[in-house]
């Protein structure tokens, strides 16, 4: 099983790169709101001009 | 043609929502043609037969159809979210025809016989390269756009979506390192059982990161702007990506129970399998707990009622899979029909309903017109493609628990009860069930192409304005 010296050292990498983006989501603010991005998606009107005339 | 940054551009994302449904229906097509030839052989003519079209099926489906969605979704969703428009459209141009390009050269090469013989990774050398440089243009993309945004709150869709991209990379590359003989022909990199774990180690993050965290991105997208509500707990959408993404990795052992894999490695397999029914029923629940309050909109919204649906078969197949990845109950399910029925409830169930939905909320909006050309023929789709899946699981799940009871019965000498064909002569009606759902589901794609098509006759082909965003302080 020599592949799991690739594939361990290779997730053990992974982790850590989940990790640091995790790290940088939480330290950037990204979660200091965690009911406003919910709303703020729907606040955002993508019906076509035309479809909102014939309304 | 508005090229400037204050509209967002819809050309890509159009151009892979219609690939979308032309794909589907190609790969479904081809489906059918397989289950046909499992109930009357003499349909394996020359080299159109099961062994090379069922690749060229699984590929199209996941990679052409699947693909196709995901990527003008993204494209779609990203701009939206973070309003901007898209980085770089002569890059995303080039993963759009790259892409098609892909497909083009599967369909040719497949029924051909070139083949790496590694599941859902078949594809030759040549057209690796390609996939690699297609998808690294596509990160660039998405990223890119993520990174211009004009807010600085990234939607939890996109994580879901910039994580796919970037697994998905990794998988590709370390399954796909071969060394050529010819421009045709490759052998892997890796040998005997390391090349198995290799193999599933990228095919089942393929189904965990292609056909879930992508396809959750779209539902994290679509079932609150289908809904007109916001999802159900955002707090739980964070929770849920971190969970999925952090645990997911290490699942793929379980394709190799009971064989030369080391018996840690196969427990391994199961228990971080199991531990993955947490985040995916977190994100069930999430999606369809989004209508709670407004259940009534079901009742009279086709497009919901997709989108519902495809939740409903997300926690299904979520909760079938830990428990076939169970080593007791693999024993009993692994090699048999059942393995087809759970794939089928996980791909048509979920990544084609989720799709069908999103396709159906965006085509309107990308073709200048208020609504689908017709809501009916949505409802009429839905109900045919629902009996179809439903036809194919079940016919499925009853073939193949009888074709694993056949094949471990012994008499009390220690022979087997039952010769092999025993087992396919039991099958043999269930396999014709099986052919009617997906006649009947690729009916549905065929009404769905038809109303597509209506829809987007005179319709105003324009790219929208960049909206700033709403009460949002940066």
């Amino acid at each position: 099983m020599e592949i799991l010296y690739l594939l361990i050292p290779l997730s053990v990498v992974l982790v850590f790169v989940i990790g640091a983006a995790f790290w940088w989501s939480l330290k950037s603010g990204q979660y200091d709101d965690l009911e406003g991005p919910g709303h703020r998606v729907l606040m955002d009107d993508d019906k076509p001009e035309r479809g909102k005339a014939d309304e | 043609m508005a090229e400037t940054q204050s509209a967002y551009n819809y050309k890509v994302v159009r151009q892979f929502t219609v690939m979308a449904v032309i794909w589907g229906i190609v790969g479904m097509l081809v489906g059918v043609i397989i289950a046909a030839q499992l109930v009357w052989p003499d349909l394996n003519i020359g080299f159109l037969h099961f062994g090379r079209l069922r690749p060229l099926h699984t590929n199209a489906v996941i990679f052409a159809f699947g693909g196709c969605a995901l990527m003008g979704t993204s494209y779609y969703v990203v701009q939206r979210t973070c309003h901007a428009r898209l980085f770089c459209d002569k890059l995303a141009a080039f993963t759009f025809w790259g892409w098609q390009l892909v497909i083009v050269l599967a369909a040719i090469t497949l029924p051909l016989g070139m083949t790496q013989g590694k599941e859902y990774a078949e594809l030759e050398w040549p057209i690796d390269i390609l996939i690699a440089a297609v998808w690294v243009a596509y990160a660039v993309v998405f990223f890119g756009t993520i990174f211009k945004r004009k807010v600085s709150h990234i939607y939890v869709a996109n994580w879901f979506y910039g994580g796919f991209i970037l697994a998905v990379a990794l998988l590709h590359i370390v399954n796909s390192a071969a060394i050529p003989v010819s421009l045709t022909k490759s052998y892997s990199a890796y040998a005997g059982v390391q090349d198995a774990m290799i193999q599933w180690w990228y095919g089942h993050n393929a189904v965990g990161f292609f056909l879930t965290a992508g396809f959750l991105g779209m539902m994290y997208y679509f079932v609150p702007k289908q809904a007109e509500r916001p999802v159900y707990s955002y707090r739980l959408s964070v929770v849920h990506f971190w969970a999925l993404i952090f645990t997911y990795m290490w699942a793929g052992p379980h394709h190799l129970h009971y064989t030369a894999l080391p018996d840690w490695t196969q427990s391994l397999g199961m228990i971080f399998s199991l531990i993955l029914l947490a985040p995916s029923w977190g994100g069930m629940i999430n999606g369809i707990m989004t209508l709670s309050g407004a259940w009534h909109k079901l009742r009279d919204d086709p497009i919901l009622k997709f989108l519902i649906t495809s939740l409903s078969f997300y926690g299904m197949s979520t909760f079938e899979g830990p428990m076939m990845s169970i080593k007791t109950v693999n024993a009993l399910s692994h090699y048999t029909d059942w393995t087809i029925g759970h794939v089928h409830s996980g791909a048509l169930g979920w990544v084609a309903m989720i799709s069908i939905g999103s396709i159906y909320y965006l085509l309107p909006r990308l073709f200048g017109k208020p609504e689908m050309f017709s809501v009916k023929l949505i409802t009429v789709h839905f109900w045919v493609s629902t009996i179809g899946i439903v036809l194919y699981i079940a016919s499925m799940w009853i073939s193949g628990v009888m074709q694993g009871l056949m094949w471990r019965t012994v008499n009390a000498d220690g022979t087997l009860a039952y010769s092999f064909v025993e087992s396919v002569k039991v099958s043999y009606p269930f396999w014709g069930i099986r052919l009617m759902g997906g006649v009947l589901f690729l009916s549905g794609m065929l009404i769905m192409a038809y109303n597509m098509v209506k829809t987007m006759a005179g319709g105003k082909i324009e790219d929208a304005p960049v909206l700033l965003p709403a009460g949002h302080h940066a």
